[in-house]
């Protein structure tokens, strides 16, 4: 597309309208023009923005077809945006509450919070700075943790249940949780746990936090996790969590093809009340034999990166 | 019939501009398009934005080295792009989104390819700077 030479036109077509006498006949042309892009805009839109990784389905793929029942207490399987790849894609922040400025959007911080939050300095979000100032710790490929890697750059899950774990295989730089569902507790002080299974190792502050799960009800399956290394980021909009992080994740089984996670913050320290950061996230389920594309964070690449773009874009 | 073609023509223009400046950054100065012409001297297929230079020659025969970015991989093969998209040597026709400090980089919106297929980046819906994989 020759976006140059395309403004130019709309530039001398702009100049010659004040010359043309205005008849009602191209006032209603230029209407029904304009009725007619913006009726096309959120498909042209939709069309851009939309990636499909190869081999993978999306509800779009299926319009009018109703999915079968949910199976009992069942949530494996390959998953992907039920809307399509780009839908994880969240620059600006947590789905349901990006960092946009909306009054609707600001956070619940403490002072402590916002004294975190005024520390971090993002690429992204409404107190985003150039990239060369930044210190988001994802760059230099240190860990993205959780739960940002669901609340940042997100993209196929794996989930594995087995006897007494809840497995979540995430692509962005292959890596796995476990969530526990053999009926032990969350440790009140993960720094000092007063740990129960005598074979386990006692949890200390992680990236990826420690994780135990239950089913509320046959389709519904609920994980708490604490244990947090303060290191990491909420999200790509710098929101910070303190030692004292909790997160409640919700997975809902819908149906056959269908299930709807939620992450719910909770953290006393930096927030005065829990905040939703997706809400029921749709995913849909994806053919066994799909290869998840592999998505690593690679040191060297990032540094050539950075020399040869990051740094003179941002002088 | 030619009025109201104009016409389509213009709307659709400023809504594409429109469509394409919602993912903001900081570097890039948004909305603004520049078409070049210039050679292949690296495709950095990488994490975590690919990496095209190529080199543009001005009418005194003078070259700038142009460094356009894209997405990372996987944010790319799905609209076909592939390690194996250019070659050097390749002759290229880059149309980009420039940095607005005058410093010859921007992000790629599409390249017209030697052999006259054209490679179209997507939406531009991931952040530079590292920040992204």
């Amino acid at each position: 597309m020759k976006y140059v030479e395309a403004d130019l036109k709309v530039r001398l077509y702009t100049v010659r309208l004040y010359k043309v006498r205005l008849d009602s006949r191209a006032i209603i042309t230029a209407i029904a023009a304009m009725a007619i892009v913006t009726l096309l805009a959120p498909a042209i839109s939709g069309q851009q923005g939309f990636r499909r990784t190869p081999g993978a389905v999306y509800d779009r793929d299926f319009p009018g077809k109703k999915s079968g029942p949910a199976p009992r207490r069942d949530i494996s399987g390959i998953w992907e945006f039920a809307n399509g790849g780009a839908e994880g894609i969240q620059a600006d922040g947590a789905k349901a509450i990006p960092s946009d400025g909306k009054p609707e959007h600001e956070l619940p911080f403490t002072p402590e919070g916002r004294k975190a939050f005024t520390a971090n300095k993002p690429t992204f979000g409404f107190t985003q700075v150039p990239s060369a100032l930044t210190n988001d710790p994802m760059p230099g490929c240190d860990p993205q943790g959780f739960p940002r890697i669901v609340l940042h750059n997100a993209h196929h899950e794996q989930i594995i249940q087995t006897t007494t774990q809840v497995v979540i295989l995430y692509q962005f730089n292959k890596k796995w949780r476990s969530i526990w569902t053999d009926g032990r507790k969350l440790p009140s002080n993960p720094e000092v746990p007063a740990w129960e299974i005598k074979d386990s190792p006692p949890p200390e502050a992680r990236f990826w936090g420690y994780s135990v799960g239950r089913w509320v009800d046959d389709y519904t399956f609920v994980a708490d996790s604490n244990g947090f290394d303060d290191r990491t980021w909420l999200d790509n909009a710098g929101r910070p969590h303190s030692d004292a992080l909790h997160i409640i994740e919700t997975y809902h089984r819908v149906d056959a093809d269908h299930l709807e996670k939620t992450i719910t913050i909770d953290d006393p320290k930096y927030y005065t009340r829990p905040w939703v950061a997706l809400d029921k996230m749709p995913y849909r389920l994806q053919s066994a034999s799909l290869e998840i594309p592999e998505q690593e964070c690679v040191p060297s690449e990032t540094a050539k990166y950075n020399q040869l773009f990051a740094s003179p874009a941002a002088k | 019939m030619r009025r109201m073609l104009v016409t389509l023509a213009s709307c659709v223009v400023l809504l594409s501009s429109a469509l394409a400046a919602h993912h903001a950054t900081a570097v890039f100065d948004l909305g603004k398009r520049l078409t070049l012409t210039g050679t292949v001297t690296e495709w950095f297929w990488a994490n975590p934005h690919c990496l095209l230079r190529f080199d543009v020659k001005n009418d005194n025969g003078e070259t700038t080295h142009w460094v356009a970015e894209t997405q990372a991989p996987p944010n790319m093969t799905p609209f076909g792009w592939s390690k194996q998209s250019f070659a050097v040597g390749d002759q290229i026709k880059v149309t980009l989104e420039p940095v607005k400090n005058g410093q010859p980089l921007g992000r790629i919106l599409q390249v017209l390819l030697p052999d006259g297929k054209t490679l179209v980046a997507g939406a531009p819906a991931i952040p530079a700077g590292g920040a992204q994989q």
